[in-house]
This record gives structure tokens, sequence and C-alpha cells, in this order.
């Protein structure tokens, strides 16, 4: 077995999805999505067990364009995260009742293929096809069963969908670009192309470009609050679980071995902006009114400190980030289901309408409350491992960075145990609120399994991700 | 040559099958026959180039390939005829037969080997293209466009025949092989580059690119949609074709000003047409702005004739693929109805998905997403272009791609956020079946790419 199989699994599992006719198709979404997810974990006891997983083969002769999949550590990581978070998706989604299911989770499922293949990719070109797939999907999801006003909804989306299509032209000019020097869109070969500093500045900012745009920094964030808000839930949960990670995957695994001499030049300066983000991200959070967008905006704060881990360059940085933007893909899964639980029972979405579930259900409340702790990175919590490891390395570099990232732990902190207190506490809502029925249950409680274990027991992600960070390390110090 | 032979022989023929009072049946078999064309005549002249009648028509794996790539489209394009003609069954064997002469035409204007045979060709083709704009004679708008359509059309031959005159003049041949040698001499007279540039504006002409596009949105509108289709696709990829051709043969490459023209042109082409199409509301308006800024990225290949005919191919091929899947579904939303506004498409996700998702997949290929072949056709021109260094038209092109998902998503939207206006009429099986096939061969050459890049490697 190697990689391929998953690929055909989730590409054969969408049509297959489409086929069986809506009644069917959550059903069938799940099984598939639970066959990908078994497929990783065979995959992962092969790699372990250092058996051959990549699959090379020539597509087009020329330009030379390889069919190129390739898994190492770093990668198995990102498809652990994925195929893991994808059932839960699908399965918490059981409480609702979208109109043309068939095509909702095929598209669900369609998608996930094209963010597997993202990780997968090693040929450059392949890599952008996937990458620009990965796009259509939710734009349909978000734009046909979204909420709220239509043409808001429109707006926003075609915003997102441009907004993040202009960013990934450049890198594609970027790889064509790279493709001249290097006679070749492999990886391997691109990161041994001879690059004048210049040249190396001009293609680390177009991938920049189509990296800040994806996940998103500031200043180009202005389209996530909106769409994260209008998307249905479950597109909300696939956008901030795991599309942003591709882009800070993609700075990992492209960006930075590509142009390391600009990465490094400008160190303080990609930091500074993953670091206004956390601030900016906090303090707007703080106003917020409707909850999906103050999660929205606490994810931008987030985000904003894995990207600030990852350009310091180091070994703990990187290793902070990856952890960390495991630990934040399931929290914030976890977070946008339990306003979607509320949404269900209460069909609303603004804070100052909630309160007072905590007496009619205490699950949901204390399931909630362990999600708000691990989001805050609370000690013995995942999140907590991820955060702590940036922020120690941000601290190597300069200890001002560690002062102003921490403060995505204060101010976190305020905002959401405020936004709890507003939503769980206080007095009993007129409305009737029941307690979580099995399926929301099982999903949060397997999120919380999840952060919990690995905040206490972090050692085997350490483990696989490390060599392969320990590689790109090198590759980033290289001497050309 | 047996390939233009063949296909005269079939226009002739369908006028036959009208005396012999045999209507019914000349759709499938004119389609049977360029099938049969393309099968046994084509393929053969691709393996064996040769020259016919004093070098008159040459036949060379370039002539072979778009040749094919012609006939295929015009087989799309004359399945659909029998839906779009209902209602004027007796001159169906006209409709056909012109349809026919034009792809002849065509095939004559990318295989000659003489400067008569190239504007003979031209003659036949932009004829035959005036009698089918005008075609729906009780049409006011219809004769606008026919007549606005000739008019423009006449002069810009009239501007190329004069330029031919003026290669005569320089070189005292009309044969291309003959130009093509003197023309690397270093000593020219002065009126030759003149002839060249009077040719390149009368094909430009053809082509609609910025600053001689202003008939198009007009005659596009106002023409029958099946013309209009045929226009902006057929005739486009044709008119485009031999301007690559006949550049080619006058080496003009070698030229510093050509090449600043064309780079002008192209970004010129790209962004108004891509800017005026944005205010469009009616589609074929729409398609026929989008037409120019495509027009404007084939143009990209003539800044490297040597090494681009490939990339031209492939573009050609996505650019009509997805053209011939958008009209096949325009001419079903628009049918019946004396407008070709957006709002024709509103709830189409809704009452015939497929037909929906065919558009959808069209758009998303000419707007250049993977996996469609626009995408990679976009792609290999940029790769060509980059690799001569031109970086900057190149960038001009990407933000001009940007611009352009603006308006295809209008069209999108219309289909997939709107409720649909009204009962939902039966879909024709041949408007599903040619949909399909253009779409399922644009994503399959967006699979394989060599497929069609190897034809001219």
């Amino acid at each position: 077995m190697d990689v391929t199989t998953l690929l055909i699994i989730l590409f054969v599992g969408a049509f297959a999805t489409y086929f069986s006719g809506d009644k069917w198709a959550p059903k069938v979404a799940l099984l598939i999505s639970l066959a990908a997810f078994a497929g990783t974990i065979c995959l992962l006891s092969q790699y372990n067990s250092g058996q051959e997983i990549s699959y090379f083969k020539i597509w087009i002769s020329k330009p030379a364009v390889f069919i190129s999949f390739y898994a190492d550590g770093l990668t198995l990581a990102m498809l652990l995260l994925t195929t893991a978070l994808i059932p839960i998706i699908i399965y918490s989604s059981f409480g609702n009742n979208y109109k043309n299911a068939k095509a909702f989770y095929a598209l669900i499922l369609f998608m996930t293929f094209a963010m597997t293949g993202t990780f997968l990719a090693t040929d450059g070109l392949l890599y952008y096809v996937f990458w620009e797939l990965s796009l259509i999907p939710i734009y349909f999801i978000a734009l046909i069963w979204g909420n709220g006003d239509a043409e808001k909804r429109k707006k926003a989306v075609v915003k997102f969908f441009i907004y993040t299509l202009a960013g990934s032209l450049f890198m594609l000019i970027a790889f064509v670009y790279l493709y001249q020097k290097a006679n070749s869109f492999l990886i391997g070969d691109l990161v041994k192309a001879n690059l004048s500093s210049t040249e190396q500045f001009w293609i680390f900012l177009a991938f920049f470009l189509a990296y800040a745009i994806k996940i998103p920094l500031i200043p180009f964030h202005t389209w996530q609050a909106k769409v994260y808000q209008k998307a249905p839930t479950v597109g909300t949960m696939l956008l901030s679980g795991i599309m942003l990670k591709m882009g800070l995957y993609s700075v990992i695994r492209w960006q930075l071995p590509i142009a390391p001499l600009a990465a490094k030049e400008f160190m303080s300066l990609f930091i500074g902006l993953g670091l206004v983000g956390v601030i900016y991200g906090s303090i707007v959070a703080l106003r917020q009114k409707d909850l999906k967008k103050l999660l929205a905006y606490s994810s931008l704060a987030h985000v904003g400190l894995i990207a600030a881990g990852c350009y310091t360059l180091t070994l703990d940085g990187l290793r902070g980030a990856v952890l960390q933007m495991i630990a934040h893909g399931f929290v914030v899964v976890g977070l946008f289901l339990v306003a979607e639980i509320i949404y269900r029972r209460y069909e609303t979405r603004t804070i100052s309408e909630m309160g007072g579930i905590r007496s009619q259900s205490p699950k949901l409340t204390s399931m909630f409350m362990l999600l708000v702790l691990a989001s805050v990175a609370l000690p013995s919590t995942f999140n907590f491992v991820g955060e702590f490891t940036v922020l120690y390395s941000l601290s190597q570099i300069n200890i001002w960075f560690a002062l102003l990232g921490g403060t995505t732990i204060i101010l976190g902190a305020y905002y959401m145990l405020k936004m709890f207190q507003h939503v769980m506490l206080g007095e009993t809502n007129v409305k009737i609120f029941n307690d979580v029925t099995f399926n929301e249950g099982l999903s949060l409680v397997l999120i919380i399994a999840v952060l919990f274990f690995f905040g206490l027991y972090p050692k085997p992600i350490m483990d696989l991700i490390s060599p392969s960070l320990e590689n790109i390390i090198t590759l980033i110090n290289r001497i050309n | 040559m047996n390939t233009l032979i063949a296909i005269t022989g079939l226009g002739v023929l369908c006028l036959l099958f009208e005396i012999l009072n045999f209507r019914k049946a000349i759709i499938p078999i004119t389609i049977i026959g360029l099938l049969a064309v393309l099968g046994f005549i084509t393929m053969s002249e691709y393996n064996t180039p040769m020259s016919y009648y004093n070098n008159m028509i040459v036949v060379t794996q370039f002539s072979s390939s778009f040749s094919a790539l012609f006939i295929i489209l015009t087989v799309f394009l004359i399945a659909l005829s029998h839906d779009f003609y209902e209602e004027h069954q007796t001159k169906i064997s006209d409709f056909i037969a012109i349809k026919i002469f034009m792809l002849a035409g065509g095939v004559a204007m990318v295989s000659f080997g003489n400067l008569a045979m190239f504007f003979l060709g031209i003659e036949i083709l932009s004829i035959s293209l005036y009698i089918l704009a005008a075609s729906d004679r009780l049409n006011i708008k219809s004769n606008e466009a026919g007549m606005k359509y000739f008019l423009m059309g006449s002069f810009a031959s009239g501007i190329i025949l004069f330029g031919i005159c003026l290669i005569y003049g320089a070189m005292g041949t009309f044969d291309i092989a003959e130009i093509t040698d003197w023309s690397q001499s270093a000593e020219l007279p002065s009126w030759f580059p003149i002839g060249v540039t009077l040719v390149t504006i009368g094909m430009l002409f053809k082509i609609a690119a910025v600053p001689f596009h202003f008939w198009a949105p007009d005659v596009y509108e106002g023409s029958p949609t099946m013309t209009t289709a045929t226009m902006s696709t057929l005739v486009k990829v044709i008119a485009i074709a031999t301007l690559f051709k006949i550049m080619t043969a006058m080496n003009a490459e070698l030229s510093d000003a050509f090449i600043n023209i064309i780079i002008v042109i192209s970004i010129a082409s790209m962004t108004v047409g891509n800017i005026m199409a944005l205010r469009q509301n009616n589609v074929k308006r729409m398609l026929a702005f989008s037409g120019i800024s495509h027009a404007g990225f084939m143009l990209m290949t003539l800044l490297t004739m040597s090494s681009s005919s490939a990339s031209l191919l492939y573009y050609a091929a996505a650019y009509s693929l997805a053209g011939i899947a958008a009209f096949a579904v325009i001419l079903y939303a628009c049918k019946n109805k004396n407008n070709e506004d957006i709002t024709n498409f509103n709830g189409l996700g809704k009452t015939s998905p497929i037909l929906a998702a065919t558009l959808t997949a069209a758009l998303l290929s000419m707007a250049g997403i993977p996996i469609f072949a626009g995408f990679f056709a976009k792609l290999f021109l940029f790769n060509q272009t980059i690799q001569a260094g031109y970086l900057i038209i190149v960038i001009a092109a990407v933000i001009n791609s940007i611009i352009s998902v603006g308006y295809y998503f209008k069209l999108i939207l219309a289909m997939y956020t709107k409720e649909p206006n009204e009962e939902v009429t039966k879909i024709p099986f041949v408007i599903h079946a040619v949909a399909l096939v253009s779409i399922v061969l644009n994503i399959a050459i967006g699979l394989f790419p060599s497929a069609v890049l190897d034809l001219l490697g």
C-alpha cells in the first residue's frame, strides 16, 4: 500500500457518496472517511517500520512534471489531523438536515481529497493543482449551504475565492520562474536551484502572498471573519480546522526551504506580522457579539502565533508550530461544534441572546469548559505544549517577541472566559435547551480526549515530526 | 490536401441531399463524414507531411493538428444545429453546408503554402460567416450584425490584400517557403515590413484583438446564438492559428518592433476585454469580451514563435472546448427567449444540475482553475513566455486571470444562488451529449496534456 491508496479512497468515495442518494450519503461519507483514517494509520505503521510508501511517476514530459507523492513524518502528522477530523466533522453534522445532502457530503470528501493531495505532493505543479482544487468545493459549500442573507454571503464568499486565487496565482508565477532555474518542479531540485538573494526575496514574497491569504495573516485576513460566519458550520470547520493548516504546512515545506536567505533577512518582519495578528485578533475578538465571529478572530490570533513560530527558523519554533497546528485544528473544530449545537437549539449566534445553558445541560457545559480551557492553553492540554514551545522559540530570538506572543494566552483567557460566562452561565433562558445528543456528545468527547491525551503525552507526535523538521532545518541552513 | 478535398466534397453532398429530399439524415451523415475524415485522412496526413500543386497547399504536422481540432469543433457545432434550427427545417442543408464550407476555409487557412491560397481561405471563411451572422433574416438585430460584420470584415480583407501586394512587391513571389528564406536576409525593402504590418492588422481584425475589436460585441450579440458559438470558438481559433502561421513564415519575431507591438496589443486585449466583460449583463456580450481577452492570451505565443506552436494548439483546444460546452448550455437556457441576460440562468443549478455543472466547469476552465485544461493552457503559455524573458506580460496576464474570475462567477452565482424563474422545459439529448463530451474532452486533455502537446513536439 502506498499513499495513492488514500487519495483513491477519498476520490472514489466522493463519487460513491454522490451516487448513493440523499438518504444514504451521510452514512456513506462517514464510512469513507473512517476508511481514510484507517488507511492513514496503516501508512503510519508502514512508515514506522521503514517501508516505502511514496509514489513517483512521470506525468507531463515537457515541461517535466511528475506525479510525485511523498510522506515523511510531517506529512503524516498532517494526514492524521485531516483524516481524524473529517469523520468527526461529518459525524457531528448528522444533526442537521442538509438539502441535497449527496452533493454536500460528496463535496466534503472531494475537498478532503484535494487537501490530502496538497499535503502529499512534492512536485510543485502537482501541489499547486491540489492547492487550487481544494478551493472549488469549499466555495460551493459556503455558497449554497451557508447561512444568513444570500446577497451578503455571496459577496463574502466571492471575495474569499478571488482573494485566495489571486494569492496563489503569484505562487504559480514563482513556480514557473523556479522551473526555468531548476528545470524541474520537484522540491528536491528546487532547493538546489542557485538563486540570488534578490530572486529569493521575490519568490519568498510570491509564496508569502499565497500563504498569508490562506492562513490568514494580517493584513490579508479581511475575508476570514465573514466567511467563517456565513459558511455552514461544517464549512467553517473545514476552513479553520484543516484548510488554513495547508497554508502553514506549505510555509514549512515549500517557502522556507526554497528561499531561506530571504526568510532569514526579513525574519523579524514576518514574526512581527504574526504577532500583530495575535494582538489584533485578540482585541477584536473581545468586542464580538457573534459567537462564530468571536471564534474566527480567536483563530486569527492563534494562527498568528503559529506563523510566528514557523518564521523563527528554529527547530523548536517549527516543532511548536506543527504541534500547535494539530492542537488548534482539534480545538477549533470542537468550539465551532459547540456554537452549532447552541444554534440548533436557540437558532441564534448572538452571544447576548444566549445564557443560562448550564442549568439545563450540564454535559455540554462541562465539555465546553474543557474546550475553552484547551483553547487558552491550560497546562496539560495539547495546546499548552504547542503554544509553550512556540513562545520558548520566540524568546530565543528576542524576549519581546515572546512577551507579545504571550498576550495571546492572557487576552485569550479573558475573552474566552467572558464569552463562556455570557453563553453558559447567567439567568436561565426561557427557551428549553436539551442536553447534547449522542452524536454531538461523542464528537466532543473524541476531540477532548485527543487534546488531553496528547497534552499529557505528546511524545508520539514529537517523535513523528522531529526527524522531518530536522531535515527541513538543515535545508534552511544550507549554504548554496 | 485530401482533408480539404474531402471536406469540400462533404459540403457539396449536403447541398445534394436537399435535392434528393434526404433532409433528416443530413446531420448524422455529416457528423459521421467529418469523423471519418478526421480518423482516416487527417491522421494519415499528420504522419506524411507533403506539399501539393506547386506548394499551393503544404500539409505539415502543424496544419493537420489544427485541422483535426477544427473538425472536432465543427462536429460539435453541427450536432448542436439540429436543435437550434428546428423551426427552419427546410433550410437545414444550407446551414450545415455553409458550416462545412467554413471549415474548408479554415483548413485552407492553416495549410496554405502560398499567399493566394491564404487569402482564398480567409474569404471562404469570412463570406460563410457573413451569411451565418445575418441568417435570422426577419430579426433586425441579426441583420445589423451581418451588415456590421460584413463591412468590418471586408475592410479587414482589403487591408490584408494590400499587405499581400506589398509583400509580393518586396519579394517577387507569393510562395511562403521562398518568402521565409528571403525574409531572413538583412537587406529587405522597406515595404516588406509595411506589408507584414498590414497583414497583421487585418488578421487582428478577424481575431478581434484590441484596438480592432469594436465590431465583436455587437456582432456577437446580434447574431443567432448558434453563429455566436461558431464565431467565438471555431473562428477565433482558426484566425489565431492562421496569424501564428503567417507570422512564423514572415520571420516576424526577428523584429524588435514587432515584439513590442505584440506585447502592447496582447496586454491591451486582455485588460480591455476583461474590464469590459465585468460590466456586461448579456451573456453573449460577456463571452465576446472574454473571447477578446483570451485572444490576448493566445497572442502571447507570437513572442516565442519558434517553440510555442504546441502551447498555442493546447490553449486553442482548451479554450474552444470550454467554449463549446458553455454555448451548448447557453443555447438551451436562452432558447425561445428574446434576450440572453444572465437572469435566464437563474436557478439552473436546481432545474438541471448536469448542465449547470457543465457550464461551471467550462467557466472554471476559462478562468484557469485546475484540473481543467484552461489552467494547463495558461501554465504552458506562462512557462514559455517566462523562459523567453517576458516576465511583465505574464504578470499582466495573471492579474487579468484574477479579474476574469469576477465575471465568470457572476454566471455561476446566478445558477446556484437564485431561484428558477419558470418551469423546466425538456432538455434535448444533443445538448446534454455535446456539453458533456466537450467538457470531458477538456478535462481529459487537462489530465493528459502530453497527448496534445506531443503532437507538435
